[in-house]
């Protein structure tokens, strides 16, 4: 039997800032269900690869598949490769939800509104019915009762809840998570990783940046890791972690036990 | 201060109050709403759209209001064209010309203050908003304004201050704004202290009003709340 299309494939990725190549050649597929862990030192372009994924940076090479359907890029008189169809990448952004490490809510509105306005204005939801999807959402990440709040009455892993609850709004096809844990209080840590988990186990298709090391290994299909732009070691999470066969990764496994 | 004086010629000058405020009113208003598509474009990332504005911005805030003013009212009057061009009829009115140069002064100033909302919208905001699915377009109507407004309103309260100060000018011009009058009344009383004395606090009493009702909308808007974190 022919393989399945995979949710999301990624084809030589090449980014560069100025002289320095981040990324150097990075594919990487995900089927459905799939939950790959991005792992590495700082500055070894994780964040950048993700962000490259749904363009909120401009690689410079590289080929980028959602569900099959490739997202057509131009190149600008710099280089960089853009969306070459706007309606496209605003179509294939709504289907590739993003978390983010600072969680980006948007503070003049409450909750309940942060998590609403994309599908009524971008999905064309009506209120209630985007209310109702929002109020079930607050509820799976539990924070229902604080629909009516404002992000800043919110601590850090409410806020991350939230905004996972904003992007799970949008029913993406697949999710990018950007370090969600990163800027959180320790104690705050568990309550996400705990959304998460449940996500992973609904078996949703997840990419994730993460420091959290024993989750990833907890959660994913996949682990990747990422040393000066390139793939250097990839493989089960058991393999990648007890049985590495790159000298680097195995100093980064043992450093960070 | 004599009671009589206060009461013969106070109606009067409330009266030229409701001029002053009609002013300031059209060109806080008419200037907020020509303001937001030339505050965008100078917010614009490409140097052709933002330098669009530059220009008008540059003129209008480079040059006082009081040149500006008799630019159009004395100015444009030596102009045959203008004034046998169908504008004429309006051209010639006091308070026209004072409310579309008052208009036009305002909107350079709050372009710049609308340019420095936008910009000061954090990036990452922004972001979500596009990672979202959201357009350009549908980013800077639903989450860039909204937001940038509430940037903006401190600044933009300030300069409806600053316009209802400044449009004692119009004075100069023939018109009987609440400064306009007093002069008037000054010339028929040659009393300048009590005369002015009662107009300032009615400014005073203007822009304590105006205050306290931006200092609402603030609250309202939850402008301190939103903005930190």
């Amino acid at each position: 039997m022919a393989e399945a299309t995979p949710a999301l494939e990624i084809r030589n990725l090449h980014k560069r800032y100025g002289e320095l190549d981040v990324l150097k050649g990075i594919s990487l597929s995900a089927r459905d269900g799939d939950v790959i862990s991005i792992l590495g030192s700082s500055g070894s372009g994780k964040s950048t690869l993700l962000r490259c994924i749904n363009l909120l940076e401009n690689p410079h090479q590289g080929q980028i598949l959602v569900a099959g359907e490739e997202l057509k890029l131009k190149a600008t008189r710099k280089g960089e490769l853009i969306a070459a169809d706007n309606r496209q990448i605003n179509r294939l952004r709504s289907e590739i939800g993003f978390v983010f490490q600072n969680f980006n809510l948007w503070p003049h509105m409450t909750v309940l509104d942060n998590i609403t306005e994309a599908p009524r204005r971008v999905l064309g939801q009506s209120k209630a019915e985007a209310t109702e999807v929002a109020e079930a959402l607050l509820a799976k990440v539990g924070i229902a009762d604080k629909r009516h709040a404002y992000p800043a009455q919110l601590s850090g892993g409410q806020q991350q809840r939230a905004a996972i609850a904003r992007t799970l709004a949008m029913q993406p096809k697949v999710i990018l998570f950007d370090e969600p844990t990163s800027a959180l209080d320790p104690e705050m840590v568990q309550e996400v990783l705990s959304v998460i988990r449940g996500l992973a186990e609904e078996g949703r298709t997840m990419l994730m940046v993460t420091h959290e090391m024993n989750f990833a290994r907890q959660v994913s299909s996949e682990v990747i890791f990422l040393h000066q732009g390139l793939i250097e070691e990839q493989g089960s999470p058991d393999q990648v972690f007890d049985d590495p066969r790159s000298a680097r990764c195995k100093q980064f496994m043992s450093s960070n036990r | 201060m004599s009671w009589d004086f206060v009461l013969k010629w106070l109606p009067k000058l409330l009266h030229g109050a409701t001029v002053t405020l009609e002013l300031v009113a059209v060109a806080v208003i008419a200037g907020l709403i020509l303001a937001i598509p030339l505050g965008i474009a100078r917010a614009s990332r490409n140097a052709y759209v933002r330098a669009l504005p530059y220009a008008y911005i540059f003129f209008f805030r480079g040059t006082p209001l009081l040149v500006q003013l008799f630019l159009v009212y004395y100015g444009l009057a030596q102009f045959d064209a203008v004034t046998k061009g169908p504008l004429w009829p309006y051209l010639r009115d006091p308070f026209f010309c004072a409310a579309l140069t008052m208009t036009l002064h305002t909107t350079a100033y709050i372009a710049e203050i609308l340019r420095g909302a936008i910009q000061a919208v954090p990036p990452g905001e922004i972001e979500a908003a596009r990672a979202l699915g959201m357009s350009k377009g549908k980013a800077l109507l639903y989450i860039i304004l909204p937001r940038a407004a509430r940037i903006g309103l401190p600044a933009y309260s300030n300069e409806v201050i600053l316009m209802l100060k400044a449009s004692a000018l119009a004075s100069t011009v023939t018109l009987l704004d609440i400064t306009g009058m007093a002069r008037t009344i000054n010339a028929r009383t040659y009393m300048p202290e009590q005369t002015f004395l009662i107009a300032g606090l009615i400014y005073l009493v203007m822009s304590f009003v105006l205050v306290q009702g931006f200092k609402l909308l603030e609250r309202y808007l939850r402008v301190d709340a939103s903005q930190g974190r």
